[in-house]
Order: structure tokens, then C-alpha cells, then sequence
């Protein structure tokens, strides 16, 4: 089955996309570039470089973007994954979702009217599991935006390895942070994953920060051999 | 040990983790041991060695086991606890005589407790996932436990601990599965 994976260029769409690799073909990626840094439905910091990861993976791109106004978005998306449909040949979308209903409900309702499979690989995925795996698998993340209590300015460009995650488990239990960054706390970049033939390695990037808000903008960027 | 089975259109698909993987998860969180078998690969003379069954839910664009009725005829037999969830209430009631109907719900639904049950959250109402594109009509003698404004939501055999919810439990409602696998443990007593 020929599939299009939503991708934001974290953590979550990079390994729903490598598990949908296993089973399925994967004919290109879908991104939506949000204009509205408090998007309910799409991941912003960094999807500027959803381009330069799709060429690292060796996959098509179909890219849209939206001002990221609450529905207008959502016929966007739409728009972006017909257009997948026509260019591609896609039978089905594979989304990157955890837990929210409000994300997975609107992607079902969009590949129903279009007459699309929907795949969410890790939904209800046990937390602890999903995070050792991502690492064990090879994946690089790094944080690009935090948005809780208590993320320093030490965490914005923090890669996500075995430390970073006894760190994350110990704000789940101080903090109540999901350990995922489900909730909002925090968003992730994927700089290497094993699908990439090459990795992206950052050049330039600013950090801002203030009040357990921050952002990590990646400003200049490419792609080097692994 | 409980059976989780995998109704989706072929063993090991993509939709594996987003179906019988969460329900499973509650199971062991439980306390239960489960194993998994996809609804082709199950004897005609269903499973030896379970104290109780799942039937997990497919994708919205996934009837293939409705094609397949026969594959479940060893449902008619089954000895032990039996739970449909969404394509598994569509299993369950196909081979007891009830039907399908088109009726599509996606997303977070009021459901209406009709008829008190063992499984089901405290009524009168609570509020539940769905994704489903058909509904049941219930084999007859069936009891209607719970309905939304669009279907049947719950049912169960008037006798035996055959039992089907068109939601997902397993988003939100845990509790259903959690109480399915108190019910499957041997009671102190019995034999």
C-alpha cells in the first residue's frame, strides 16, 4: 500500500514513518508549515527543515502552507494530501499521533472524506518503550521548543539520549510532564534516523527563551555523510 | 491468559499497534497474560488454552473480517468470556444472527447507558472514542446496554459473558477491559 506520512520534522512523524517503512511503501511525506506558533494541530519550530529531512530520507515532499487558523488549517491539510493522492498515488496516511484525540480525529475525518486508510503506528504506544526504542533505533532528536515548567534554556538544541531521558523521567514525576512532550512541553527536531542516508548537522541557530518558554530556530543547516 | 484478536486486514499490518498494542497494554497493566492471533490463523474449533477473548478493533477503512464470516463461527462455542470491541461487537453479532448497518462516528461521542452493566462506566452517560463506519443491528434476544444518537453502543448475551462496545475503550475507558479481565479470573470457590 502506498502511504503519505504527515511530517512535522519531529520526533513522532520521523518514527512513525520508519515504522511504516517496515511494513508498507512509503511514496513521499506531507507537511504543513503553520504560520500560528500555537497551532493546535501542527508542530511549528522547525519545519522549515522538513525539506532538507526529506532529501536526507530519499522521499518525495508535498508541502503546504497554512496561516494556521483553527479550521482553515484543517481544509489546508486537506488540501496538501490530495494533492499527495494525485502526485503520488497514496492509498493512506500514516500520522505521527500519541494520545491526542483532538489531531487523530481530524486526520480521520479528512482521509475518510478523501477515501484514504489512516495509520497512527504509535497511538497509545506505552511512553517508556517508545522513547528507549527511538534511541536504540538510532534516531538523533534534539529539543527545538520548550513550553513548561521546569525545561531551563539548557535544554533548547539538548539532544535526547539515555541522560536527557532520566532527566525527562524525572520531571514525569515532579513535574507531571508527559515523557513524550505529548502535552505540549516541549518539541523535537530529527537530525539522523536510520532511513536517512545522510544527517543534518546545524550551522547556525538562535535561541530565545524566557519563563520556561523557549525556542531553538535552527537558521542554517545541511546535510553531511553519515 | 486472555486472547487478544487481531482483526485487521492481515497479520503483522500497520494497524497491529494502534489496535490490539493499547488493549493489550491494558490487560497487563491488569495483571493478565495475554497472547495475540490474527482471526485467520484461529482453529475451527477456536482457542484452546484462554479464560477470556478480545476481539480488537481495524481501521476505519479496514471491513476485510466482515468477509470472512466463517472464520468466526467458532464464536457460537466459545466457553469462555468473550469482549467485540468495534469490528469485534460486528464479529460477535454476525455470527450470533445480528447485522450491519452503515453508520459512521469518528471522535469523541456521548454515550447513553440504557441498561446497567457489569462492564460499562457509571451511567446515565459518559463519554467514549469511536471510529467506526458500520454499526450493528443485534442477533435477537441480545440486550442493548448502551446507544449514541447515531447507533448501538453496547450489547450483551442475555445468558452468557458474550459482550461487544462499538467505542474503543482503550482511548479513555480503560476501565471496560479492566473490568473484562476481572471477570475472566476464577472466582475463589469454583472449581
Amino acid at each position: 500500500m502506498k502511504l503519505g506520512v504527515l511530517c512535522s520534522g519531529g520526533k513522532d512523524s520521523w518514527y512513525a514513518c520508519y515504522r511504516a517503512r517496515e511494513k508498507e511503501e512509503v511514496a513521499c511525506l506531507i507537511s504543513v508549515r503553520s504560520k500560528n506558533e500555537s497551532s493546535y494541530m501542527f508542530h511549528t519550530p522547525n519545519t522549515h527543515l522538513v525539506p532538507l529531512q526529506a532529501e536526507a530520507a530519499g522521499l518525495p515532499l508535498v508541502t503546504v502552507e497554512t496561516a494556521g487558523e483553527k479550521e482553515a488549517e484543517l481544509a489546508d491539510l486537506a488540501c496538501a494530501i490530495r494533492t499527495a493522492m494525485v502526485q503520488y498515488g497514496i492509498e493512506g496516511v500514516v500520522t505521527g499521533a500519541l494520545l491526542s484525540v483532538y489531531q487523530a480525529t481530524r486526520v480521520q475525518r479528512i482521509c475518510r472524506d478523501l477515501g484514504l486508510w489512516c495509520f497512527n503506528p504509535l497511538w497509545y504506544t506505552d511512553p517508556d518503550t517508545y522513547m528507549a526504542d527511538l534511541i536504540a533505533a538510532g534516531f538523533r532528536v534534539v529539543i527545538t521548543g520548550v513550553f513548561a515548567a521546569p525545561f531551563s534554556a539548557d535544554w533548547l538544541g539538548r539532544e535526547i539520549d539515555a541522560d536527557a531521558l532520566v532527566d525527562l523521567r524525572k520531571y514525569v514525576r515532579s513535574h507531571r510532564i508527559t515523557l513524550t512532550g505529548e502535552g505540549g512541553e516541549y518539541e523535537t527536531l530529527v537530525l539522523d534516523a536510520p532511513l536517512f542516508s545522510r544527517r543534518i548537522a546545524i550551522e547556525k541557530a538562535e535561541k530565545e527563551y524566557a519563563n520556561y518558554r523557549g525556542f531553538f530556530r535552527v537558521t542554517q543547516a545541511s546535510l553531511e555523510a553519515k | 491468559m486472555i486472547l487478544l484478536v487481531d482483526l485487521s486486514w492481515k497479520p503483522g499490518s500497520l494497524s497491529r499497534d494502534e489496535f490490539v498494542g493499547p488493549v493489550a497494554r491494558i490487560v497487563s497493566r491488569a495483571g493478565e497474560e495475554w497472547r495475540e492471533e490474527h482471526f485467520l490463523a484461529i482453529p475451527e474449533t477456536g482457542p484452546a488454552d484462554a479464560c477470556g477473548i478480545i476481539l480488537c478493533g481495524t481501521a476505519l477503512s479496514d471491513n476485510f473480517f466482515s468477509e470472512y464470516p466463517e472464520a468466526f463461527l467458532w464464536l457460537r462455542n466459545a466457553s469462555v468470556p468473550v469482549l467485540g470491541i468495534c469490528a469485534g461487537m460486528q464479529a460477535l453479532c454476525l455470527v450470533h444472527g445480528g447485522a450491519l448497518c452503515p453508520a459512521c462516528e469518528i471522535g469523541m461521542t456521548t454515550v447513553q447507558v440504557t441498561h446497567p452493566d457489569t462492564l460499562l462506566p457509571k451511567g446515565p452517560a459518559f463519554e467514549a472514542y469511536e471510529l467506526h463506519s458500520f454499526a450493528c443491528n443485534p442477533p435477537p434476544g441480545w440486550i442493548v446496554t448502551a446507544v449514541s444518537d447515531h447507533c448501538v453502543q453496547a450489547v450483551r448475551h442475555p445468558d452468557r459473558p458474550l459482550f461487544g462496545v462499538m467505542f474503543h475503550p482503550e482511548v479513555r475507558n480503560d476501565v471496560v477491559v479492566e473490568r473484562f479481565c476481572s471477570l475472566c479470573r476464577p472466582q475463589a470457590g469454583s472449581p
